[in-house]
């Protein structure tokens, strides 16, 4: 049976891991070589980097560190944060990434994700979308999950499908950061229209926000960041308790 | 040394990073002379299979590969890889394959249905014949795969290992020093790379 993934979300700036805490063993916290080896250690079925620099430096420095990481790490590498031509598609599958997240960038420009599946793949092109409720009704938003658009998340789920999207990343802009389990309303309401594996994202904040996750919603993965990287679960606890609910896992 | 070949298709990076990491020393070429001299082949592939076909056949190396894994060099088939070492594939209409694997490639969407395609993610192995590569590896660990299509043995004892998804599908494949894997061993963890170390430890 096909194991329920588990995936820690790096976000790098200027070559470094922006959140962190000192794990045992591990002094370079934010060293994000370091930190990929450790979680891919501990039972990471997957990582995601996400780039959140600005300057052209910066991304050349995040280059870099997806070849070390690649180098060191054998688990699947996806990689967002600025994706917006094919060029950079381009830029980073050739440092190593196996999958490419547009987010702000499919909404610019819709046509990337047909034009991006047919050159590279639908396994490669994850689209990644914040989605926060508005009026009742599931809206994505932009630009980091600041900008409200006018496209109903639903339907922009469906899109993503037709036109070669390989996966889907779903962050809950409402349960992000509140640590109170995942959006499974929300969730449910995309998992019903696609036939694409979905990523949940938004709102861990422990070990039975991940049992409550698989047991209701049909999602492939769920993704952390914070609960990760400050050291409040245990991938390797998480996994075994998945485990001991009949989850199908790694381990 | 192990020649993993260069047709266009795919990025090589990872392979060779993993090769490098269990200390196996490797070569991303389409140089038909440094693949005769290589002591073991890597096919790799990503993408349609019709459309790969076309690029090995145009490369010229599709007859060397060939005619090298009949005379008994060790050739690892992987992900569409080793969907190319069968006769024929039904992907986008018919394409001849390498002929080295009796069978066929088909799609999944035709044999299953209620899950989801591609089949992506990390999945278990279950062993249906002994094979080397696998000397390392055991009855139920995971290895990660990315498809839509997947080989059908014609000649069971070709039939190595398979992974449930809604039904037995083809997840490993060998006939004497051919090897293939549907799934990416550089991408399978230290799964991956120890099945990668038994493959190199064939090189001659």
């Amino acid at each position: 049976m096909l194991a329920k993934r588990i995936i820690p979300c790096l976000d790098v700036k200027d070559g470094r891991v922006v959140k962190g805490k000192n794990f045992e063993g591990l002094k370079d916290v934010d060293d994000p070589v370091k930190l990929a080896s450790y979680y891919s250690s501990c039972g990471a079925d997957e990582l995601v980097f996400y780039d959140i620099t600005a300057s052209f430096e910066g991304r050349k420095l995040f280059s870099d560190i997806l070849k070390r990481v690649g180098e060191n790490v054998f688990i699947p590498l996806t990689v967002g944060g600025g994706i917006n031509t094919l060029e950079d598609f381009d830029r980073v599958l050739k440092c190593g990434a196996d999958k490419v997240s547009v987010n702000s960038g499919a909404i610019k420009d819709r046509s990337i994700i047909s034009r991006a599946a047919k050159k590279y793949g639908n396994q490669c092109v994850v689209l990644s979308m914040d989605v926060k409720r508005v009026d009742g009704k599931f809206k994505v938003f932009s630009h980091g999950g600041r900008i409200e658009t006018d496209i109903d998340a639903v339907e922009w789920a469906q899109f993503g499908e037709n036109n070669g999207a390989g996966e889907l990343v779903v962050n809950s802009i409402d349960t992000d950061g509140v640590k109170g389990g995942f959006d499974i309303e929300m969730l449910k309401a995309i998992c019903d229209v696609v036939n694409i594996p979905v990523i949940a994202s938004g709102g861990a904040g422990g070990i039975e926000h991940f049992i409550e996750l698989f047991e209701n919603v049909n999602v492939d993965a769920g993704l952390g960041a914070s609960i990760f990287h400050y050291g409040e679960t245990d991938i390797k606890e998480l996994k075994n308790a998945l485990k001991k609910e009949g989850i199908e896992v790694r381990i | 040394m192990i020649a993993i070949i260069d047709y266009g298709v795919g990025n090589l990076f990872s392979l060779k990073s993993s090769l490098n990491k269990i200390g196996a020393d490797s070569v991303v070429t389409s140089d038909k002379e440094v693949i005769e001299n290589a002591g073991a082949l890597i096919l790799p592939g990503v993408g349609a299979f019709g459309d790969a076909a076309q690029k090995l056949s145009e490369s010229g190396l599709a007859g060397t590969i060939k005619q090298l894994a009949l005379d008994g060099k060790p050739l690892l088939g992987i992900c569409l890889g080793m969907q190319l070492l069968f006769e024929r594939s039904f992907e986008y209409g018919v394409h001849e394959g390498l002929g080295l694997i009796e069978g066929s490639v088909k799609s999944l969407s035709e044999y299953i249905s209620g899950l989801k395609i591609p089949h992506m993610g990390w999945n278990s192995l279950h062993f249906e014949n002994k094979c080397p590569i696998f000397k390392y590896t055991n009855e139920g660990d995971y290895v990660y795969f990315v498809h839509s299509y997947f080989g059908i043995c014609e000649n069971k004892d070709e039939l190595v290992a398979v992974t449930d998804y809604g039904m037995p599908v083809t997840a490993a494949v060998a006939r004497g020093n051919i090897f293939g894997t549907q799934f990416h061993p550089e991408k399978s963890g230290d799964t991956g790379l120890k099945i990668l170390k038994a493959f190199s430890e064939l090189a001659r």
